[in-house]
């Protein structure tokens, strides 16, 4: 493995509700040799202020950027928000002089520069090219045969191709060979890059919640014993909302939503108990129960 | 349900134009901006709109119109439009665009130009405010940094809010959170 030692930039998100992702992620990858430190005084990577501020958006990312090269480490990030941003910004500011000289004239306020000297990655992306999915493959002992899940990328870990560009957008298969790796089936079904809503929550909660149940349905159709995800908003967006979609729509789905480390942390031996499954919201018990009783 | 946009829900595309209304070097403005550099391509094909998953609920939403109304130079109604705040930014349109017209980016910069005269919904203020206040998007309660410890997490490092606000000195948008320490939106 090139590069096993990282940088690992939170966000804001997961260490304000998804903690049950960082919890299996840290033992996964642990596990599979990656060593993370700790990134200091890190801010939000800017994202949710691009919206309201492009300058504030490339500032804050620009920031993060420049403390991570004073570490000398590549970031890795959980969140497909974070790494969408980190990754973009970093490219903008390679390829325009004059706006890095305008933004670098923010940073100096607080001592620090961009530039240009470290690359970001999501997880997803450093099981694809610095772990590799065949040694994730190697790595499993306990084959997650009986279980046939779906995926749910996401929008920014996607798109825009110019920017992220490691997948195909309009069919991607890195998630899915993820998932084949634990010896679990990954199901099609309609629409599967398309977004789950959470960005709209707040301004249109009608439209959000619409876009998630429509999502669980065509999982629902599919029979999907769970769906698995790479992005916190997202994970959000299905688990803590899956019970108030059921009562609104009047619909039952019960699919258990999976962070992707999770699953992965199922294959390589750990228990449920130590990759937080009792953090998430829709009840997984059957789902566990599938999984005990297929191993026997 | 509670829908808490700010602005008034209107269909702009319903209310008759006026000459008077219209700003023509509204265009040129828009494409010195980055990300809207592209916008006079848009030969509304409407392939956008028709990919959009925002626009298969939203019965207003409609990224096309929103760039017809930019390049006719309908400055204010596609400012103060309720409807702009409502792409996902899930950036199907951007990737799809046979034009190659960053559409989500286009609408990214109308809002910005909306949020620096103050129109900007409150979910935004809120996130803008914990960034000064805390670096982070989110208010991240001291009881869940404490409970790191106890779920075998190592402590969240600490932020530099200081040093954010000091980067962000000047910065237009920052207006509306001028006096030092109040981190509450003027609007």
């Amino acid at each position: 493995m090139p590069n096993s030692k990282y940088l690992i930039f939170l966000g804001c998100s997961i260490p304000y509700r998804v903690s049950a992702y960082e919890i299996s992620a840290r033992k996964v990858l642990a596990k599979l040799g990656v060593e993370l430190v700790e990134m200091p005084e890190f801010n939000c990577c800017g994202l949710p202020l691009d919206p309201v501020s492009h300058e504030t958006m490339l500032i804050l990312a620009a920031r993060n950027l420049a403390l991570a090269e004073q570490q000398g480490l590549p970031i890795l990030t959980l969140c497909p928000g974070c790494a969408g941003t980190l990754k973009k910004v970093d490219k903008i500011l390679k390829e325009d002089k004059v706006l890095r000289e305008q933004i670098n004239g923010h940073l100096k306020e607080s001592g620090l520069e961009y530039k240009g000297t470290v690359t970001t990655k999501h997880i997803l992306q450093l099981f694809k090219e610095d772990v590799g999915i065949d040694n994730v493959r190697k790595a499993v002992v306990k084959p997650l045969t009986m279980l046939k899940v779906a995926e749910h990328n996401g929008c920014h870990i996607l798109r825009p191709k110019e920017y992220i560009g490691f997948d195909d957008p309009e069919d991607p298969q890195t998630l899915k060979a993820l998932i084949e790796a634990t010896g679990a089936t990954c199901l099609d079904y309609i629409d599967e890059t398309e977004c789950c809503g959470a960005p709209s929550v707040g301004v249109s909660d009608k439209v959000a919640l619409q876009l998630a149940k429509d999502k669980l349905s065509h999982v629902k159709q599919a029979d999907a014993m769970a769906l698995i995800t790479i992005c916190p908003f997202c994970h959000i967006m299905y688990d803590t909302n899956e019970l108030r979609i059921e009562k609104m729509f009047n619909e039952v789905y019960g699919i258990p939503i999976l962070h992707y480390p999770q699953l992965l942390g199922l294959a390589l031996g750990m228990t449920p108990e130590e990759l937080a499954f009792n953090e998430l919201r829709v009840n997984t018990s059957k789902l566990l129960k599938q999984v005990n009783e297929g191993a026997k | 349900m509670a829908e808490n946009a700010a602005p008034v829900v209107k269909d702009e595309m319903k209310e008759p134009i006026r000459a008077s209304e219209i700003n023509p070097k509204f265009k040129y403005e828009l494409i010195k901006l980055h990300g809207s550099e592209k916008l006079l391509k848009c030969f509304q094909c409407g392939t956008c709109t028709s990919d959009c998953p925002v626009a298969r609920y939203s019965d207003t939403y409609r990224p096309r119109t929103i760039l017809r109304m930019a390049t006719l130079g309908l400055k204010d109604r596609v400012l103060k439009s309720e409807t702009l705040w409502l792409c996902a930014a899930c950036f199907t349109c951007t990737d799809r665009c046979p034009q190659d017209v960053e559409v989500a980016s286009v609408i990214r910069v109308l809002r910005n130009l909306a949020a620096e005269e103050g129109i900007v919904p409150q979910v935004f203020k809120d996130q803008c405010a914990s960034v000064l206040e805390s670096g982070y998007a989110f208010k991240i309660p001291d009881l869940r940094i404490k409970k790191r410890e106890t779920i075998g997490l190592p402590p969240l490092p600490k932020g530099n809010p200081e040093s954010v606000r000091r980067s962000l000195n000047g910065v237009p948008f920052m207006k509306h959170f001028e006096k030092k320490g109040d981190c509450d939106a003027k609007q």
